[in-house]
């Protein structure tokens, strides 16, 4: 048991490791975000990047700064937590790790829409919105699919998975088709990658966190209740039907506006709730950590994919699978109770 | 008129009707069990008047008002329930599952006052769990995690408490804890409704009882009153003699001893 | 809640029932035979040339060198036998570990054994240059060997053993390192890119009958091997304790049944690149045919999944001609929707 904090009527009580963690998680992030722009090809000196965002740089920094690599960054930063509290979300709704819209096709469904629009040749607003569309429709098939007097969690992982296959397919299918230019291009965007981003990618992800990290924080009670079942939920008073549609809404937006942005980054939404909840120690899944979580994973991931083997420079989905898969690995291992 | 009713009632899941016009009242601050064979629609009342299910037709009613129609929290500060399956969720202690049913009690900005420390407290001492405090409920015994979810139900402080089978998978000293348990909480002023499948239990801690088959309620009132040889037959087909128990003077079902090794019921 | 059990009278003639029931499951698996040489004779009969069954047959009585009989001989039969070999190992390993782990999702591609098959191909083809498939059909399975040792290794460092959830922990962790290793050196040769993006979605055309004569011998040894362990896999499925309590040797059916997965998938990955879904699929739907018992399960499975996997390469082959759809994609295509009516339909049948 914590200690309380009580004002007059007003009380919380803060888990002191999970707030420690969430603190250390939030400076891990800006320190990997300096180091991301400020060092490279060309050195910015941290002390200059501010001014250089503020336009008061030369123009060299102001331009590998605020154009090149500071969106960069932040787009890394924010598709991270998409991924993260999307990937928590639908662990929790599942009870299961293998719930996470990596796994379910989800991201499978927009990154087919991605693929689809990368292959006809489409603009980054086309293959955003494809990738979008896509996300939506595989979850909205997913889950009818799934429907069968409600949705049981593992029956939805089974459709899921099926989906996903399907998708996958999909994808090869338009890989082979495809005349091989076209194809490097869809297969680079299929490892999920941040290079080339803009503030126009950052900027929606941005957006649909703003709007969505409250639905998720307003959920996030509920939901930690209901992984120990409908009827235990609904007997101490939470209304199961509308947290859950909340929940998985605000899910699916959040993992088809990650896609859009940097391609399905596999692994982050699965790895980065299970990384949380061991740093945390806390019992089921936590949204807010599972967020942060997931932008420092996809940050890190990304400035390893840049430096590991430059100039070869890594997709950084390549980089996330390869990480986050030898942790979860290596958790495994160590995880003997 | 009691707090909680039920008029009218048919119960189903998806097509297929468990019950239809059923009307039932749980007296106030009596400890009622509902029994009745496998299969009966027992729980199913249970959930109906927990609010888990809605009704096709008919309704319940809380303290006068259509149950559904209540605030689902304040529904919950009055009426709390133990599901006959819950999940543990990985990794949880005893204490913060615990400290889970005062739920509705908590708002975004109180989320953990005093009174909520001191229900916790006192629910988890009731159940004898206090020393298990910082133990994690999926390396507990069978008996003790009963005793865990039970806390958990009583943390939420309602006047009524429905129960549904509680001593399924107990061994019989740890059903007969868990009962004296709510014999207690009966005592003390609270509402409880049990679904048991033992019927000497249900004799012996029942104030009231109901007795169901089909899905039709044929009998209700004090165990002395309802429980006949007759009834029995009827409800359990089951032949028996009924005796006065020897420690609580409650009805004693004896099984005829018709067949070699029949049971009355099943479990 | 569950009738409580009648007393007496209906156990009295049971064995009759059973006796009933292996007729018809052994009529059945003949069928199912039946049904795989017909599927098998299409599959040399039909393509983008389709040629008659009469010419089939001559092609071997008496082949005359013309192009029908050519393709016949050096084409259709090698790429048919290659999908009967692929598709027995296929659905007898997805059966062999989802009775092994008793987890209804384990499949070889679930687990990262195809990938790390994919991952021993990439090395050969984008690292080291080599073009013979001959050759690198070697690496694709010593990764697969690699593979399926350490998700196993990974699942069963708990004290417990290998449960179910974290051997499938395991098996995502390590497909995932695998897919990304490969997919980190095919981004740096984009000849190997081209290459292998037709192998990667899994095909049974990119092989030779040099190619097909190495891979059989593991494939007919893992297949013998699987079979063989029906009796103790029905025993283990009661739990581990339960089957120690028959008296199984627990450790040496584990083993075994890893050395079969591994030949079995290691020789089906290395001969028509990663294919996934036949392995899930068909053992989840002939368990809901015939039930549990792993010995009509394993060999059901054996001769139900070849069945599929020619059914959707000749599909594939016929819908698109002149060109060809993989068989990887006709699978996931015809299995997948299989696959959710199950899951959709009951709670898939315990293990």
């Amino acid at each position: 048991m914590t200690t309380p904090v009580r004002v007059g009527p007003y009380s919380m009580r803060p888990a002191p490791r999970a707030l420690v963690v969430s603190l250390a998680l939030v400076a891990a992030s800006v320190a990997l975000a300096l180091v991301a722009i400020s060092t490279g090809e060309f050195t910015v000196p941290v002390a200059d990047i501010v001014t250089a965002l503020f336009g008061q740089g030369t123009p060299v920094a102001e331009l590998i700064v605020s154009q090149l690599r500071a969106p960069r960054v932040v787009t890394g930063l924010a598709v991270g937590a998409a991924f993260g509290l999307s990937g928590a979300i639908f662990q929790s709704l599942t009870r299961n790790p293998l719930g996470s819209p990596d796994f379910i096709g989800f991201t499978a469904g927009a990154a087919t829409g991605g693929v689809l629009a990368v292959v006809m040749g489409g603009t980054a607003v086309q293959i955003a919105a494809g990738s979008m569309f896509g996300c939506v429709i595989s979850a909205v098939l997913v889950y009818a699919l799934a429907f069968r007097r409600g949705v049981q969690g593992y029956r939805l992982v089974l459709v899921g998975i099926g989906v996903n296959a399907v998708l996958l397919a999909a994808d090869n299918y338009l890989l082979t088709k495809a005349n091989i230019n076209d194809a490097a291009n869809a297969g680079a965007w299929l490892n999920g990658s941040l290079s080339g981003r803009g503030w126009d990618h950052a900027l929606p992800v941005a957006i649909a966190l703003a709007v969505l990290v409250p639905v998720c924080c307003a959920v996030s009670r509920p939901l930690r209740m209901m992984e120990m079942g409908d009827d235990a939920a609904r007997a101490v008073g939470i209304r199961v039907e509308p947290v859950r549609a909340a929940a998985i809404v605000a899910g699916v937006l959040l993992c088809g506006v990650a896609t859009a942005a940097a391609g399905p980054v596999m692994f982050v939404a699965m790895a980065a709730p299970q990384l949380a909840r061991r740093l945390t120690r806390s019992p089921g899944v936590t949204l807010i950590a599972s967020a942060l979580t997931g932008a420092v994973l996809l940050t890190a991931a990304d400035l390893a994919a840049q430096r590991l083997l430059a100039p070869t420079q890594l997709p950084v989905g390549v980089l996330t699978a390869a990480i986050g898969g030898t942790y979860l690995a290596l958790l495994l291992r160590k995880d003997r109770r | 008129m009691a707090r909680l009713t039920g008029s009218d009632l048919t119960l189903a899941y998806e097509q297929r009707v468990v019950a239809s016009s059923l009307n039932v009242e749980i007296p106030d601050e009596s400890f009622t069990v509902i029994i009745g064979p496998n299969a009966c629609g027992k729980s199913t009342l249970l959930r109906a008047l927990a609010r888990m299910l809605r009704p096709k037709t008919g309704a319940v009613h809380l303290d006068g008002s259509v149950i559904t129609s209540l605030p689902s929290k304040e529904v919950a500060r009055r009426l709390g329930l133990l599901p006959q399956t819950s999940i543990v969720p990985d990794g949880i202690t005893v204490a913060d599952l615990v400290a889970r049913g005062r739920y509705p009690h908590q708002r975004l900005m109180r989320q953990w006052s005093k009174a909520d420390e001191v229900a916790v407290a006192s629910a988890m001492a009731a159940t004898d769990v206090t020393s298990l405090s910082e133990r994690i409920v999926d390396e507990l015994s069978g008996g003790q995690r009963q005793r865990v979810w039970l806390a958990m139900a009583l943390a939420q402080e309602t006047p009524i408490l429905l129960l549904d089978e509680p001593t399924t998978y107990l061994d019989i000293s740890h059903q007969i804890e868990v009962l004296d348990l709510c014999a207690d909480l009966h005592e003390q002023g609270r509402t409880m409704v049990a679904v048991l499948h033992d019927l000497n239990q249900a004799c012996r801690y029942a104030t009231h009882l109901i007795v169901m088959r089909d899905g039709v309620l044929v009998a209700e009132g004090e165990p002395a009153a309802v429980m006949t040889p007759d009834l029995v037959e009827q409800v359990f087909d089951l032949r028996c003699e009924i005796i006065a128990d020897p420690q609580s003077g409650t009805p004693l079902i004896v099984p005829e001893a018709r067949r070699r090794a029949r049971t009355p019921v099943a479990h | 809640m569950t009738a409580p059990p009648l007393a007496g009278t209906a156990k009295t003639e049971p064995s009759a029932a059973t006796r009933g029931r292996s007729a018809v499951l052994a009529a059945g698996l003949l069928a199912a035979l039946g049904l795989l040489v017909l599927v098998a004779l299409l599959s040399v009969a039909l393509g983008a040339r389709s040629v008659p069954l009469s010419t089939v047959l001559t092609a071997f009585t008496a082949p005359d060198g013309s192009s029908d009989h050519t393709v016949i001989r050096e084409l259709r039969v090698p790429r048919t036998i290659l999908g009967l070999g692929v598709g027995a190992a296929l659905g007898l390993a997805g059966a062999l570990m989802q009775s092994l782990t008793r987890n209804p999702l384990a499949d070889p591609g679930l687990l990262g054994i195809n990938q790390g098959a994919a991952l021993g191909a990439t090395i050969a083809i984008g690292l080291l240059g080599l073009t013979n498939p001959a050759v690198y059909v070697w690496f694709a399975f010593a990764g697969a060997a690699l593979a399926s040792a350490l998700a196993y290794a990974l699942g069963s460092a708990a004290r417990s053993g290998a449960s179910p959830v974290r051997l499938a922990l395991a098996g995502v962790a390590l497909g995932m390192v695998f897919t990304a290793v490969s997919s980190a050196i095919l981004r740096m040769d984009s000849q190997a890119f081209d290459r292998m993006r037709f192998w990667l979605t899994g095909s049974l055309a990119a092989q030779t009958s040099d190619v097909i004569i190495r891979l059989v011998p593991f494939m007919a040894v893992g297949i013998a091997l699987g079979l063989l362990l029906a009796k103790p896999l029905n025993a283990l499925a009661l739990g581990e304790e339960a089957g120690r309590a028959l008296g199984v040797a627990v450790g040496r059916t584990r083993v075994l049944t890893a050395v079969a997965v591994t030949l079995l998938c290691g020789a089906a990955t290395a001969g028509a690149g990663p294919l996934w879904f036949v392995g899930l699929a068909v053992p989840h739907a002939v368990r809901a045919v015939v039930g549990p018992d792993q010995r009509w399960l394993l060999p059901y499975a054996a001769v139900l999944a070849p069945v599929l996997l020619l059914g959707a390469d000749i599909v594939g082959r016929v819908i698109a001609t002149p060109g060809e759809v993989q068989v990887g994609i006709m699978c996931a295509v015809v299995g997948a929707p299989v696959f959710i009516l199950l899951a959709r339909r009951r709670r898939l049948a315990a293990l």
